[in-house]
């Protein structure tokens, strides 16, 4: 075809959308167009995905370069390096670069791709302050580099994170500053993200999770990031990484519609039929794209379509990515989002670090998630791709690709088929031979005396399951596993395996115990979750941060849920004490807020019911206004310390119980425990405060304090056990205190004191509190650490705003609304 | 009337594994969001006893009625396991990281 009879594309953007398009397009229909091509960078078509490895010093511009100036020249195309377009003439049909040329078009592709985002703080246009898209960023952090010193990356994502690798690499001193609770949360669930933080951590990079940074300081040129809560990261070199935003300018000025990106049809075609756009810079039904593959989609869509053909449209991507990272195997895919048990497949391997989730929705694939061995990303996500029905292979999938040849898997027989010196437990290197030999020679019939005798399964217990079998196969019928009780079905430890876990592996997340532990779910369940955000908050005061979505409402409100959806609140008073004025400010409360009922509690308190959810903290607020914290009559703590009047107005009392009642509620309210903890102090032996039913109790004598424990008067009722005696108030606080700590690092969680007094033996206690002084002082050390982490009262920190969400509505339509709404 | 999506503000504003309510002239609506931020509308009335499913433990595509602890799916408002009951649906979108509520349906009786 001759020049002049060519139509005249021209192309705005030089990035990888554009090239692959024109590459498709030359395949298509070579001597259709005339090519003009402007390009911003003054540099050829580069593949921008592979940036990191040329900040890690992995590979050079050359090797990253997709088409030279040859490539360019051999297929006539005029590329324009260093021009930007800066308006489109549509009547005219002619575009304008900055440097003031005018070039006309008979078909226009918009390839302007995305910017970084940069946050609105205070001082991101310091020198020192870089985002990470092209070449020249690369260089700019190369030279940083150079100088060595400090780095901060704002962002913990794709980008950020491979920019940070590469940093560290380079021998900067990296910190990555992210502001999600999770590092990659768009492409990782939190199992992979916490193995991922621990990869970047070993590689000497801080990662600070949950950071939001307020302000990047310097004079002149940057010298540190400051984040909200105040801590001030020195920096000479700050890379914000944060994400992109479509970059449609030019198009929007031209008239053309853009929402987020330039709006395009099926076939890339923007409002005006002669005018496409491609890349991160378009909309496409509403999504639009960062990562390569959907890219390459849409190039060869809009290839098709310049060439003439008539093809289907564009339908949308499904996304996989790969960390760039060297040493870290990362693969996410499609749609891994939190779902019930049976429709996702897990596989933990705590020794090797392998975490694999497949995600299936009428046995179809939907996503993939895999950590340490991404042997299998690629299959995972041909079989998403092409929606194969994986019934048939469901029970080896998992295994990926070279376990599909085989066939079913019994898990017993495969135990059974195993030879004598297949490894068991990796952790301790046991084979199956030596476990089976210590089952028979010393007549072994428990997992607890095998991990005794050859310390199989003693540490990580992923292979409890394996050491079970093993036994039913020596035992027969004679072993009985119902023995042992798992904590949920999510795993096969106990509850006190799993707690005595958590502190000797010093796991201190629940992303961290899902991994080391082999949880057998992504996420846990309603069962293993309260109770490991327990365990975690027992073990690590002040550092394991509360998961509030794993906690009963009450506990998240800080108050009681009643039938109909209202709330109660129960203000403390201090072992049954209240005055004139906390009952008026009560009363006052109670008109205010048309509270329809007022009780008197069984444990000496008042009971507000009835009480609007929106209300709660505007009534907490008056209560506190009137002196009154939180009751936490919903809490798994320290409910209340009933009291009789003892000797300060009884003519019986034998001492102050009232006042130790006092001292002891101050004292040990505010700690979580695995179930809620009622206290009694009774005077004299008549014990009117009824502290022999109590959880722990102390009946006062002439000579000093009984101290009684594990009563109960609810669905169970019991009678306590006496514990001790002793002679001072003093005393009887620190004894109480060391049976609380006790109690919190012992028992299961919602087992109450009597029935942890039931599986552990009351002597064993005794023990421990009344005759190891040394031990019961350690214990009370404990117990004060961890009310360190809890002294606030939490009426007052949401009365203040905290987690409003928790209480206001997402909105309120009343009709008129409605209507104007309309 | 259909089709009407109200917009109700950013998918922030929703805790994650958690829901908030919105107030409607006929009836209180659950928003949910999963772990994995899809969003889930529900009438916010348990089938058991009418509890206010928004206080709920969310976990997977269910969440756990605060006062008697059925299990709702929140795909299909259906109650599971042994129990038998339904809460209505209502249709909820998430679009451009907002979240929408056809009101069309939602305000209807």
């Amino acid at each position: 075809m001759p020049q002049a009879s060519r139509r005249k594309l021209l192309v705005l953007g030089n990035g990888m959308a554009a090239g692959r398009m024109l590459e498709e397009l030359l395949a298509r229909a070579p001597d259709r167009h005339a090519v003009v091509v402007f390009g911003a960078e003054p540099r050829v078509n580069y593949d921008r995905i592979m940036l990191s490895p040329v900040l890690a010093g992995e590979k050079h511009f050359e090797d990253i370069v997709v088409h030279d100036d040859v490539w360019y020249a051999r297929h006539k195309i005029d590329l324009r390096k260093g021009e930007t377009a800066i308006a489109i003439d549509r009547r005219a049909r002619t575009v304008r670069t900055a440097g003031g040329t005018v070039e006309t078009y008979d078909d226009l592709v918009i390839a302007t791709g995305s910017r970084p985002i940069l946050l609105p703080v205070p001082g991101v246009d310091l020198p020192g302050v870089v985002t990470f898209r092209d070449l020249d960023d690369v260089e700019a952090m190369l030279g940083a580099a150079a100088r060595g010193g400090n780095a901060v990356v704002i962002g913990g994502g794709l980008l950020g994170l491979e920019a940070a690798a590469a940093l560290a690499l380079r021998g900067m001193r990296t910190t990555v500053v992210h502001l999600m609770p999770t590092l990659m949360e768009r492409q990782l669930d939190p199992s992979a993200a916490y193995l991922l933080q621990k990869a970047i951590e070993k590689r000497g990079i801080e990662v600070l999770t949950g950071a939001n940074t307020s302000a990047v300081l310097g004079d002149g040129t940057v010298e540190a990031v400051r984040l909200e809560d105040g801590r001030t990261l020195p920096a000479d070199l700050v890379v914000m990484a944060v994400g992109i935003r479509p970059h449609g300018a030019i198009a929007a000025a031209a008239g053309l519609e853009v929402k987020r990106g330039i709006v395009v049809d099926d076939h890339m075609r923007t409002v005006d039929p002669d005018i496409y756009a491609v890349g991160e810079c378009v909309e496409h039904r509403g999504v639009c794209y960062g990562l390569v593959a959907p890219l390459y989609d849409m190039a060869r869509v809009l290839a098709a379509t310049l060439a003439g053909e008539t093809v289907p449209g564009y339908a949308g991507s499904a996304l996989s990515s790969k960390l760039k990272v060297t040493g870290v195997d990362l693969f996410s895919a499609g749609d891994f989002s939190e779902r019930d048990e049976q429709d996702e497949i897990v596989l933990r391997d705590p020794s090797r670090g392998v975490y694999k989730r497949v995600v299936l929705r009428d046995n179809r694939i939907v996503g993939a998630v895999l950590y340490g061995d991404t042997a299998d990303g690629a299959w995972y996500f041909d079989l998403l791709k092409k929606g194969v029905d994986i019934s048939d292979q469901r029970d080896t999938l998992i295994f990926g690709q070279a376990w599909q040849a085989g066939g079913v898997l019994d898990p017993r027989a495969a135990v059974a088929a195993l030879s004598d010196d297949a490894e068991i437990c990796g952790c301790n290197g046991v084979c199956k031979g030596a476990i089976a030999g210590a089952i028979t020679a010393r007549g072994l019939t428990s997992v607890e005396e095998v991990r005794a005798e050859t310390k199989a399964s003693a540490s990580c217990g992923q292979c409890t399951s394996k050491v079970e079998t093993l036994l039913a196969l020596a035992l027969g019928d004679a072993y009985a596993a119902a023995a042992r009780k798992p904590m949920c079905k999510c795993v096969d430890l106990t509850h006190e395996e799993v707690r005595g876990l958590i502190v000797s592996r010093e796991l201190k997340s629940q992303p961290a115990v899902w991994q080391e532990l082999g949880w057998k779910t992504s996420c846990g369940c309603p069962t293993c979750r309260p109770a490991l955000n327990y365990y975690l908050l027992c073990a690590w005061p002040g550092e394991y941060r509360d998961d509030a979505q794993s906690r009963f409402v009450n506990e998240r409100v800080h108050a009681n849920i009643q039938k109909d959806g209202t709330f109660s609140v129960v203000p403390r008073m201090w072992g049954g004490l209240t005055t004139s004025a906390e009952l008026r400010a009560i009363a006052d409360v109670a008109d205010k807020f048309k509270i329809p009922t007022i009780k008197v509690t069984g444990g000496q308190r008042i009971d507000l019911l009835g009480v609007r959810k929106e209300d709660l903290p505007a009534v907490w607020a008056d209560l506190n206004a009137a002196g009154m914290v939180s009751g936490q009559a919903y809490a798994k703590g320290l409910r209340t310390v009933k009291t009789c009047v003892g000797s300060e107005w009884c003519r019986f009392g034998t001492q102050d119980s009232t006042g130790l009642g006092v001292k002891l509620e101050r004292f040990l309210c505010g700690s979580w425990t695995p179930a809620k903890v009622k206290l009694a102090v009774s005077g004299c032996p008549r014990n009117c405060a009824e502290a022999t039913v109590k959880d722990i109790g102390i009946v006062c004598v002439e000579s000093g304090y009984d101290i009684h424990i594990a009563g109960a008067a609810g669905l169970h009722v019991r009678g306590t056990d006496l514990l001790g005696h002793v002679g001072t108030e003093d005393e009887a606080i620190e004894h109480v205190a060391a049976v609380m700590q006790l109690y919190r690092e012992q028992a299961v969680y919602l087992d109450r004191v009597w029935k942890w007094v039931e599986k552990t033996g009351l002597e064993k206690i005794r023990a421990a509190i009344m005759d190891n002084h040394e031990g019961r002082k350690a214990l009370v050390a404990r117990f004060r650490k961890s009310q360190r982490a809890v002294h606030r009262d939490p009426w007052a920190e949401r009365a203040a705003g905290r987690e409003l969400h928790e209480f206001m509505p997402l909105a309120v339509l009343t009709p008129a609304r409605r209507m104007a709404a309309e | 009337m259909s089709d009407f999506w109200f917009d109700l503000g950013p998918l922030a504003a929703l805790p994650v594994r958690g829901a908030r309510i919105v107030r409607t002239p006929r009836r209180d609506i659950a928003v949910f969001r999963t772990a994995g931020d899809d969003v889930f509308a529900l009438e916010n009335r348990c089938p058991h006893k009418g509890g206010p499913l928004a206080d709920g433990i969310v976990h997977g595509r269910k969440v756990a009625c605060p006062l008697h602890n059925w299990i709702i799916n929140l795909e299909d408002g259906e109650a599971t396991g042994a129990d038998k009951g339904c809460a209505r649906t209502f249709p909820v979108k998430l679009e451009n990281g907002r979240v929408y509520l056809d009101m069309g349906i939602a305000a209807a009786p």
